[in-house]
């Protein structure tokens, strides 16, 4: 086997990471919250950090008329699907295909991992802005729209006394460096081909 | 150049302070640079105390929670009295853990805890405490800091002498300061001597739950039996108790107890006994007492009233129990970190009398006996004599040890504490009390691993020492440092009722034990409602049940019609809060009860019985959350013959 389909082999089952390790974890910091409330994101599953983390972040964004958080969004099934799928995919290219479908694997995950955290962002938004209009306390903006609660994508935020972290973790850590290896074994493959072939016009 | 001046006298400022800061560090605790007693006891805001010290309330019955070195209050553990901010005894769940052979009675006299011990050192699992005025010994438990179980002790009165643990919390021991007729009769007061009896309690706690028993009572002559250590490491197996009026007199005792120049140290090989009883030895007596247990998971207490219990005489097990003469009337019983030393304090000695358990070992072993009493040899005072602390003070009551071969014994007379050296008995250092020092306590002062470095003094009186109160003033602890060769008085702060004992130990023991919630799934009340989906109301003829809950903010259900006068309605209510320190609170207009004050995940019930027509409020009596004002609801009470059916909601009206 090529170095580079061995490398583009290792590269497919990294995503597999996902299963075992959280992809995003966000976390809520108060002066009452000591020990902050935190959210993990798996790619099927929402966990608390602390025992009952989720319940509590629940009570007090019912406050603001937030929504609770889902136990179950169709995410948790589509996101699961389309790793498999990819890895699958992936471990095909990596026995039979050559560096040009590596790159054509890794320009699929860039394309399915955007959608992906376009898809997040949408919830995201929605969780933060769609709120229920009996909700005991309304905050508005200084321009008089109404106050949103969206935690960050991506970094930190201030959420009225919550200060909010948003960031990946190590599945998210395995997605990437599956990505990065796809382009890695790409560029390697293409190496080796430009060798071949410098040694052949050679001789 | 003004300003160069200017920051020229600053920067060497700075570097005299640094300086100086320096020598402090280097130069520990000698003269002046030493910190001063206010940093010493000074615990940032947010930051941990070193110590837990659980000091007994006396006579409120309570047991408060203090952190040294700053002396604050934590908290107030009711365990013998009633408690209406807890509803402790208030609240159906507790009521039971108040039940006695005389009735449910709503206070005691809570004198000596005692944190359990493995290997004789400080284990954190249990404190354990005894009700003097209706014999009981009390556990607490250290992951809740909740009063889990009382047991009342027969057969005795003043359970004074109590409630000591042996090196492996085998056993906790009562012993009794009345003598009394066992069993109780009906006869002349004067036929005291020889028909009264003191009996001493071994109760069994159970290694894995901590659940206790009665393993055994021993039926000792008609004494008053003060105080009691086990022994430790060598001395382990044997218990040592203080008597006074070996005079046996039964009036006027302050003159006739202290008649006979010395009384004894009665030492009690219980493992012996133990052994005897193991073989079947002993007889059932019938009695009648309460044991009374609260289950975590249940939230609720049972009563069970028990009717015998194993009664030995101890001269029917030769080599068990032996008298030690002890000068005058001894208070104190304390046993040092290596077992090798009995304290007796003579409260109306001028000396502090230390004896030998190998000298009283080679005595027994010798059969040197200068007599007996009711059949139990009296050991000769010269032959377990170890030495005495010549003229320490005046009233010398209790001692502790730092491990460090010192010992710390108070004087109630002379107020104040007095340093000495085991082994050479010589005076090291005296401290005054302010005043009239009562108990005292070092960290693990009475175990076979001392944390030497606080003594902290209970006094008994405190006049002049705070703002005044009126006729009534507070009692006091005062916190010494004696890391050092001198003790060193840091702090002092009033307590809550009267200080007896107090029990301490390292924080980091206790504090990662120390539960945050109680967990819903794991709630067994019998009335529980774990979502809002199972409140319900229920009537069985005019009784009332409410399974109702609690959440930020507001109670399920809220609007109740259907309760009529004359009925009797349990308020069962469940906190579904699942956050640690968001308790909710409940009470109604005209409840003859207490609040309830409910946890996360705990059920407590409340008994009200409306007596007028009308609708009637409720509200959460802890401030839960920003919404905690809107926290209410209402119940409309009918005439006793009205048929407004029973219905309840939340959100939306009762149609």
């Amino acid at each position: 086997m090529k170095k580079s389909n061995i490398i583009m082999f290792i590269t497919a089952i990294l995503p597999l990471g996902l299963f075992l390790f959280p992809l995003w974890k966000i976390t809520l910091e108060a002066p009452q919250y000591p020990t902050p409330l935190g959210i993990y994101i798996h790619i099927n599953d929402f966990s608390d950090v602390n025992p009952h983390d989720i319940k509590n972040i629940n009570l007090m964004n019912h406050y603001v008329g937030m929504k609770y958080i889902p136990d179950a969004i169709p995410e948790f099934k589509v996101f699961p699907a389309g790793i498999i799928i990819t890895t699958i995919l992936g471990l095909i290219i990596a026995f039979k295909g050559n560096y040009k479908w590596f790159l054509f694997w890794f320009i699929l995950m860039i394309v399915l991992s955007s959608a992906g955290l376009y898809d997040f962002y949408i919830w995201e938004h929605d969780y933060g802005h769609n709120l229920d209009p009996k909700a005991i306390m309304k905050f508005t903006n200084p321009d008089g729209t109404q106050m949103g609660f969206q935690p960050p994508l991506f970094g930190s935020k201030d959420i009225l006394n919550f200060r909010a972290h948003s960031y990946p973790q190590l599945g998210a850590l395995f997605l990437g460096l599956g990505m990065a290896g796809s382009f890695i074994a790409y560029l390697v493959g293409k190496k080796n081909l430009n060798d071949v072939r410098g040694k052949i016009q050679k001789h | 150049m003004k300003n160069l001046l200017k920051l020229t006298i600053v920067t060497l400022s700075v570097l005299v302070a640094f300086t100086s800061c320096n020598n402090q560090s280097t130069n520990g605790k000698s003269g002046a640079l030493t910190s001063s007693a206010a940093e010493k006891v000074y615990v940032a805001p947010g930051e941990h105390d070193e110590f837990y010290a659980f000091v007994s309330g006396g006579f409120s019955g309570q047991l408060a929670v203090y952190g040294l070195p700053s002396g604050r209050l934590f908290k107030v553990i009711p365990v013998f009295s009633q408690d209406a901010e807890k509803a402790y005894g208030y609240n159906e769940e507790t009521k039971p853990l108040l039940n006695t052979s005389y009735g449910f009675i709503p206070w005691d006299d809570a004198h000596h805890p005692d944190i359990s011990q493995t290997n004789g050192v400080l284990d954190g699992r249990y404190v354990f405490i005894n009700g003097n005025n209706t014999p009981r010994i009390a556990k607490v438990d250290l992951t809740t800091f909740e009063t889990t179980e009382i047991i009342e002790i027969p057969n005795s009165a003043g359970n004074h002498s109590s409630s000591y643990v042996t090196d492996n919390t085998e056993y906790v021991v009562a012993g009794t300061r009345f003598a009394v007729p066992v069993p109780q009769q009906d006869i002349a007061i004067k036929e005291y001597k020889g028909k009264f009896k003191g009996t001493l309690s071994f109760i069994k706690v159970d290694p894995e739950d901590g659940g206790m028993d009665i393993k055994f009572q021993l039926l000792m002559p008609g004494f008053d039996y003060d105080k009691a250590h086990p022994g430790r490491g060598k001395s382990d197996g044997w218990f040592f108790f203080t008597t006074y009026n070996t005079e046996e007199a039964n009036t006027l005792l302050e003159v006739n107890a202290s008649q006979n120049d010395k009384d004894f140290i009665a030492a009690i090989n219980w493992k012996k006994i133990e052994a005897y009883v193991n073989n079947g030895g002993g007889a059932m007596m019938p009695t009648n007492y309460a044991h009374n247990v609260y289950d975590e998971y249940t939230h609720s207490a049972t009563s069970t009233m028990k009717k015998e219990v194993l009664m030995v005489d101890p001269s029917e097990v030769p080599g068990a129990v032996y008298f030690l003469p002890t000068p005058k009337s001894p208070h104190g019983c304390d046993v040092d970190p290596t077992g090798e030393y009995i304290v007796g304090s003579g409260k109306l000695s001028a000396n502090v009398t230390v004896h030998s358990f190998t000298k009283m070992l080679a005595a027994i072993e010798n059969e040197k006996f200068a007599g007996e009493a009711y059949g139990i040899p009296i050991l000769n005072f010269e032959d377990v004599l170890a030495g005495a602390v010549e003229q320490p003070g005046l009233g010398p009551l209790h001692t502790e040890f730092d491990g460090e071969g010192n010992a710390y014994t108070s004087f109630f007379i002379s107020s104040e504490i007095v340093k000495w050296k085991l082994g050479t008995w010589e005076v090291l250092d005296r401290q005054p009390s302010f005043y009239s020092i009562g108990h005292l306590m070092i960290p693990g002062g009475n175990s076979q691993k001392p944390f030497g470095k606080y003594v902290l003094g209970m006094n008994k009186i405190t006049k002049d020492r705070y703002l005044p109160t009126g006729p009534e003033v507070t009692q006091s602890a005062q916190l010494y440092d004696i890391s050092g060769d001198k003790m060193e008085l840091l702090l002092d702060f009033p307590t809550v009722g009267e200080p007896h004992y107090a029990a301490g130990i390292p924080a980091d023991l206790i504090k990662p034990n120390s539960k945050k919630i109680f967990k819903l799934e794991d709630n067994n009340h019998p009335y529980v409602a774990k979502t809002e989906a199972d409140t319900k109301v229920v009537r069985e003829g005019n009784i009332v049940h409410i399974y109702m809950t609690t959440i930020r903010s507001h109670f399920a259900p809220d609007n109740i019609e259907g309760v009529r006068v004359g009925d009797k309605v349990y308020f069962h209510v469940t906190n579904l809060e699942q956050d640690y320190d968001v308790p909710h609170g409940v009470s109604i207009i005209g409840a003859n009860t207490s609040e309830l004050l409910i946890m996360p995940g705990q059920t407590e019930t409340f008994v009200w019985e409306p007596k007028q027509v009308g609708v009637w409020p409720f509200y959460c009596t802890d401030f839960c959350s920003a919404l905690h004002q809107e926290m209410q609801g209402y119940i409309r009470v009918s005439p006793t013959n009205a048929n407004t059916p029973l219905k309840w909601s939340l959100g939306e009206d009762i149609d």
